[in-house]
């Protein structure tokens, strides 16, 4: 290859050099160089970027990125157990279909007239969820659940005027750094301890800090350590007699058979939609959702874009558009609720087919089975001499604690164990909450199989075998 | 070689499906997909499952979701799709600001592979050397992109990383014994609104420059601004306007002077790729938009990334963890001691930033720069042509150039004609075009923004600017066929006003059947066309 070889761009059209020129000649410009004529001289990079050499055949770069993917070990190779946050479940073909159309794929800010379809799909996307959460209005997803949860607080703090939350403290680890950096230095928060024995919010403890003060009372049903929090309408009945409100993070995919949350009185509700119908994407398939009532104080402290419907010039035509825009940051800056922008529109598409797909049948049936498979794990696991399961009494929905600290070994050897029969153990929660000792958050879903399941209880057998 | 102009105007209709909401398509008893099967011994072992559950917390009624079968759901979302204006099908210039550009199907290859989606982020890190190789190798690239130290692929979109930079300036002024003393945030009012609305949400007083003669940001007003209790600047450049600070050195040193951080809001870079950075400017922070400049695709508003790098001084403030390589093997590191926590769960939106780094492979650094050059040639072709419509001007900067967009003005065809910028974007939808406004506040009256990128040809680009100079002209012959427009796209004229009154607006279809019946005229066409 000639070094001064100048290439045409498959990307770039107008890099062919007669294009150049004449463009050039239609606005009387020498070369491209004199349009930059603004930057001054010493800000200009003097020298060639260091970029590795393109690779500018698709065969080529096609090689050297899967090559690099190739290292990826994934669970669909393995059987995986891990948890947390992101979930494996299955993802309908249909859902892949509908989010790959280079229609939804590539469209961004369109108008409600050439875009209408966008506005319709990410409406019914509300819609769906709203019927599954039971409540009126849910928005354009946001990042993720830890951002819809930290959102969540703070409309709750604008709601009541007031500035401190209590977060209970089963939460999960990862999203309670992302609400305490939203949080500082403005609002103030404070964890309410949990039943050792239950896992369940310890009800004396949040009586205690209550008071005045609080803005709002955050729990996750089911909690991050996988088990269901019954005491919903004890907790939103003590945050309402404060005239605080109850904000409750929930795993919609446990929705066909635990109550909602605005059923045990929950005011604002948010989570996660990755599991509806999104793959795991090493955590990028994350989309955060929140849900209220149909109360204009509390629709107007929404910072996301809500899509309603609404009429046309045209009888039985709908049209769809934003609602209160004026209380976004796009009509207000920093006198706007917050801050909107881009956040995860295509994954609410997504999970708005699935809803679709799965129907009332459906989630029930996904909760039903989540709940037996999860049960036959911990039923099996529990027979392993040493190993305690589940480590809190409450049930559980499809994630769950196992106690290794009676094997004499540590979480991390054991999955590494583990990983050698080609399983992925769950979470090691040794590191953030120390408190429970050699610990692991196990995850069954609907993919599991009892051959999944009984694999994982031999090869655990085996690993610790000898060692009690 | 002469090439032809393109004079034709196209015939666009945009598909019109008419189709129902999907509860409308409900059929008792019908179902899209079934659920993998319970073993008989895992039924004889736990037996239903849910009765474990307590009473209290079980939900005894069934979600009111539809009951639809598979290809009925399926035909249902194609035919709303194709309802939808991606920019595979527009000549998305239009959109300024976004950076409409082309996003290579083999990325999206590459990002479908189970390989990339089927991995969990909380896997042993040896099982995904190939996502950790990807991430680290990517903040190389960034770095030597912006001349900054290190990067974070954590945030999630532009605002995220604006609000990281302005955790960042907080946590940085907290260490150095500080926080309360500097409250203030200054930023422009060309400069994104999230500059503005993310520093507010970290509790500062938001100081916005307003712009000068020259639609530059005000350097008098700037030194005016900053004080002891400056904490940092976030500022654009260039800004919407497309006029390029030369400044901007300046503007960074006296917010240093007076003690405060500088975070620069790049977003868009693609006008300035390889031609000048970050570092230079004098700032400590900036942000890339993967599903801008560096072409991953907008998904009707995410998922997306804001990749946020900073000086040598500021990489103990990144939000954890951040991918290292001991030179064997790639790793997180989650030991930052100033740390600001996190801005989003787990890692950041892995496909985003494959899809990036295959971008940037596939064009290396000559490519990156004639991304450009390129950008900024056709961006200063339609300055040229559109100031030659009538009706349509170009404010500020007189006679210099661009770099890759102009907000444009069409005050003076309102004036003369009383159509407004809304008006125009309704009749280009006409011909299947999108012509967005700008970012409230109107500096501009009637603005519009046109950015080109490197993607569109010169034919391509003519023929919208052929469509934009037919409607301008529409506008001065036939006013009231604007007003009413558009005619050919998939609806008519929305009523705004029920989106913006509590009485009536619908965020589901549930509050639309509960409204509908409570107030049966509510969402009746008004009979007064």
């Amino acid at each position: 290859m000639k070094k001064n070889k100048k290439y045409v761009y498959p990307y770039i059209p107008n890099s062919v050099p007669e294009v150049k020129a004449q463009m050039l000649k239609e606005i009387n410009v020498e070369s491209i160089d004199d349009l930059y004529e603004e930057i001054p001289e010493n800000l200009r990079l003097k020298k060639e970027l260091k970029l590795p050499e393109a690779l500018t055949s698709e065969y080529d770069l096609k090689r050297h990125v899967m090559g690099i993917l190739f290292k990826n070990q994934t669970c669909e190779e393995k059987i995986s157990f891990l948890g947390g946050g992101c979930w494996q479940h299955y993802v309908p073909a249909v859902c892949d279909e509908i989010n790959q159309r280079a229609e939804f794929l590539t469209a961004y800010a369109g108008e409600p007239y050439e875009d209408h379809g966008r506005f319709q799909a990410l409406f019914e996307y509300e819609s769906l969820m709203a019927e599954l959460l039971d409540m009126d209005v849910v928005n354009v997803p946001t990042y993720d659940w830890s951002q819809a949860a930290s959102t969540s607080l703070r409309m709750a703090c604008r709601i009541t005027g007031r500035n401190e939350v209590l977060i209970s403290d089963t939460i999960s680890p990862d999203r309670l750094l992302v609400i305490k950096n939203y949080c500082k230095p403005v609002v103030s928060m404070r964890m309410i301890q949990h039943c050792p024995e239950t896992g369940l919010i310890d009800v004396e403890d949040l009586k205690r800090k209550i008071s005045e003060e609080t803005a709002a009372v955050y729990f996750e049903n089911p909690s991050h350590l996988g088990f269901i929090e019954s005491q919903g309408q004890a907790v939103s009945d003590m945050a309402h007699k404060n005239q605080a409100l109850n904000v409750v993070g929930v795993d919609p995919s446990s929705l066909g058979i635990i109550k909602p949350p605005s059923h045990y009185g929950a005011d604002i509700v948010c989570g996660d939609i990755q599991g509806l119908g999104i793959h795991m994407n090493y955590g990028g398939g994350m989309g955060g959702f929140i849900a209220t009532q149909d109360d204009e104080k509390f629709v107007m402290e929404y910072p996301s874009r809500l899509f309603g419907i609404t009429r046309t010039s045209v009888e039985g035509e709908y049209g769809f558009g934003d609602v209160a825009y004026e209380r976004t940051s796009f009509g207000l800056r920093e006198k706007g609720k917050e801050f909107v922008g881009t956040a995860s529109a295509l994954w609410g598409i997504t999970a708005g087919v699935y809803l679709a797909l799965m129907g009332p049948e459906g989630m029930q049936e996904l909760g039903k089975v989540i709940m037996q498979k999860s049960q036959y794990a911990m039923t099996n696991l529990s027979k392993i001499k040493g190993v305690r399961v589940p480590r809190f009494t409450s049930p559980h929905f499809k994630e769950f604690v196992v106690d290794f600290n009676n094997t004499g070994m540590r979480v991390e050897e054991i999955n590494k164990s583990l990983l050698k029969n080609n399983i992925f153990g769950g979470i090691d929660l040794s590191r953030n909450f120390p408190e429970l000792g050699q610990c692991g958050l196990y995850c069954v879903t609907e993919i599991h199989t009892k051959k999944d399941i009984d694999s994982l209880v031999q090869a655990l057998e085996i690993c610790l075998e000898g060692r009690i | 070689m002469k090439i032809k102009e393109n004079k034709t105007m196209r015939n666009f209709h945009e598909a019109k499906w008419d189709e129902p909401i999907i509860f409308e398509l409900s059929t008792r008893g019908e179902r899209g997909i079934l659920i993998p099967r319970v073993e008989k011994e895992i039924e004889d072992c736990v037996g239903d499952g849910i009765s474990v559950i307590p009473k209290e917390i079980r939900r005894k009624k069934p979600p009111q979701l539809p009951e639809i079968s598979q290809m009925r759901v399926l035909k249902h979302f194609l035919r709303l799709s194709q309802q939808c204006l991606g920019a595979d099908f527009n000549i998305d210039i239009g959109q300024g600001t976004c950076t409409m550009k082309y996003n290579p199907k083999i990325n999206e290859v590459l990002a479908s592979s189970p390989k990339t989606r089927e991995i969990h982020p909380l896997q042993e890190e040896s099982t995904v050397q190939g996502a950790l190789e990807i991430m680290y190798k990517l903040d190389l690239f960034f770095r030597d992109i912006s001349g900054m130290s290190r990067f974070s692929l954590q945030p999630s979109s532009g605002s995220c990383a604006i609000f990281a930079m302005t955790s960042i300036i907080g946590s940085y002024h907290e260490n150095h014994g500080e926080a309360a003393k500097r409250n203030e945030i200054i930023t422009t009012i060309f400069s994104h609104p999230s500059d503005a609305a993310a520093a507010a949400v970290k509790g500062y007083k938001v100081i916005t420059i307003s712009k000068n003669e020259d639609g530059l940001p005000d350097i008098e007003k700037l030194k005016n601004a900053v004080s002891e209790r400056t904490a940092g600047l976030l500022i654009t450049n260039p800004e919407d306007t497309g006029i390029f600070n030369p400044e901007i050195a300046e503007f960074t040193k006296i917010v240093h002077d007076a003690g405060g951080l500088c975070g620069y809001d790049q977003a868009n870079a693609n006008g300035i790729l390889g031609i000048t950075r970050a570092k230079e400017s004098g700032f400590d922070m900036c942000f890339f938009n993967l599903h801008k400049t560096f072409s991953a695709p907008h998904g009707c508003g995410g998922p997306a990334c804001g990749a946020l790098g900073v000086t040598k001084e500021l990489i103990d403030y990144l939000p954890i963890p951040i991918v290292e390589f001991d030179g064997n093997k790639f790793f997180l590191n989650y030991d930052l001691p100033h740390t600001i926590g996190k801005v989003r769960g787990f890692f950041g939106v892995f496909p985003v930033l494959l899809k990036a780094y295959a971008w940037i492979m596939s064009l290396g650094a000559e490519g990156l720069k004639e991304v450009a050059n390129i950008a900024v040639l056709n961006n200063n072709y339609i300055l040229k042509k559109v100031k030659e419509i009538k009706g349509a001007t170009a404010p500020y900067a007189e006679g210099k150039h661009r770099i890759e967009q102009v907000r444009y003005s069409w005050e003076k065809l309102t004036d003369d004609t009383g159509v407004t910028t809304e008006d125009i974007a309704c009749r280009m939808a006409d011909f299947g075009f999108h012509l967005w406004s700008s970012h409230h506040p109107f500096i501009v009256p009637q603005p519009f923004t046109i950015e080109p990128t490197e993607s569109y040809s010169k034919k391509e680009i003519d023929e919208y600017l052929g469509v934009l100079k037919k409607v301008a002209e529409e506008a001065y012959e036939d006013p009231e066929k604007l007003k009413n427009a558009p005619y050919r796209s998939v609806i008519h004229k929305i009523d705004q006003s029920s989106l913006d009154d509590p009485e009536k607006w619908a965020i589901s279809w549930r509050l639309y059947l509960k409204k509908k019946k409570k107030n049966p005229g509510v969402f009746k066409t008004k009979k007064n066309r």
